[in-house]
């Protein structure tokens, strides 16, 4: 192919390795899934140890899992079901090359993932209150909760259910820091993203025939919120039946 | 084969359904179910939510083949991790030898 038939047919943002956009898109969805997957035995492996010492510890993870907040947990969820369905209009007015909403959809994403993370911080600050952050992680403020006795209703005491030991909670605090703390990187990660992908589209870099970009991080976000999608039932509402038996 | 754009009618569709299953895992949380109900009711409304994402908001139901091998071998995967450990974890107990 020679120089002029290269201007004629090929797309400005067209690689020279790839022989159409059709292709380079399709590469490049593949590539963000086998990525994926990747991700998914990453995170995989902290579930197994989440189910491994739930299995070994039921009372004390039910009783650890109660004392996280409920309505910000299920807040949290709902922003990012939220995102994620701004993120797929985005996908879509990139499709259909509408510049204007796209551009408002892609803000709209980074603003819902930026208040996730502003929640989760909300939280993260209410277990350090309540000396819930596991080992010696922060300097002066070890793992340390105060439990409750029967009739004391506090909800800043650990209400120990069964043969629950403060020992167990605290493994389950660390588990719950590991994954919601990996899983909050991600949403860093993905928020980055998303401010590289608002600026481009500002300039207008996407059409409907180059929106691989919009596309494969878009996956990414589905990604992080199918992780919160099990994250969110399994840590907040486990033990949930047995708080007033 | 040309992409196929995802009608917004899906979308919006998909996002009622995710809404519906989050408020209907809050709910039957406070319901003390018997056996290991809670668990299991919990984690089908997950995987449930789960794979609407996968099928429509990342388009898998429209896509390749080799799209969908690729996600396979995510879920073969995870089996094996599963499996081969809890082969392991759960079967602990079986030989009461004296060790």
């Amino acid at each position: 192919m020679d120089a002029t038939t290269q201007e004629v047919h090929g797309h400005r943002a067209l690689q020279h390795h790839f022989e159409n956009m059709e292709q380079q898109r399709e590469a490049g969805t593949l590539g963000m899934w086998v990525f994926l997957v990747t991700e998914l035995m990453f995170f995989g492996g902290m579930f197994l140890a989440y189910t491994l010492y739930r299995a070994k510890f039921p009372a004390a993870f039910a009783s650890a899992s109660n004392h996280l907040d409920i309505t910000l947990g299920a807040l949290n969820t709902g922003v990012l079901i939220l995102s994620s369905f701004t993120m797929a209009m985005a996908v879509y007015f990139t499709q259909v090359g509408k510049q204007r909403p796209q551009v408002i959809c892609l803000a709209l994403t980074l603003l819902l993932g930026l208040t996730f993370l502003g929640v989760k911080a909300k939280e993260y600050h209410d277990k350090y209150e309540d000396s819930l952050i596991p080992g010696r992680l922060i300097p002066g403020r070890p793992f340390n909760p105060e439990v409750a006795h029967e009739g004391d209703h506090d909800p800043h005491k650990l209400h120990l259910l069964g043969n629950a030991t403060v020992r167990q909670v605290e493994m389950f605090y660390w588990i719950y820091f590991a994954m919601t703390g990996m899983h909050a990187l991600h949403m860093i990660i993905g928020a980055g993203l998303l401010t590289f992908l608002l600026i481009f589209s500002l300039k207008g870099r996407f059409d409907p025939e180059y929106h691989s970009p919009v596309e494969v991080i878009g996956l990414y976000w589905h990604f992080v919120d199918i992780i919160w999608i099990f994250l969110f039932p399994l840590l907040y509402l486990l033990g949930r039946h047995m708080e007033h038996v | 084969m040309s992409e196929h754009i995802v009608p917004v009618r899906i979308y919006v569709t998909i996002f009622l359904v995710l809404l519906v299953g989050t408020a209907l895992t809050v709910l039957a949380a406070f319901v003390d179910f018997p056996w290991k109900f809670n668990t299991i009711i919990a984690l089908t409304i997950a995987v449930t939510k789960a794979t609407f994402v996968v099928l429509y908001f990342m388009h898998v139901r429209y896509s390749s083949r080799l799209v969908w091998v690729i996600v396979a071998s995510a879920l073969f995967w995870m089996a094996i991790l599963f499996a081969l450990t809890f082969s392991d974890y759960l079967t602990r107990g079986w030989l009461s030898v004296g060790y």
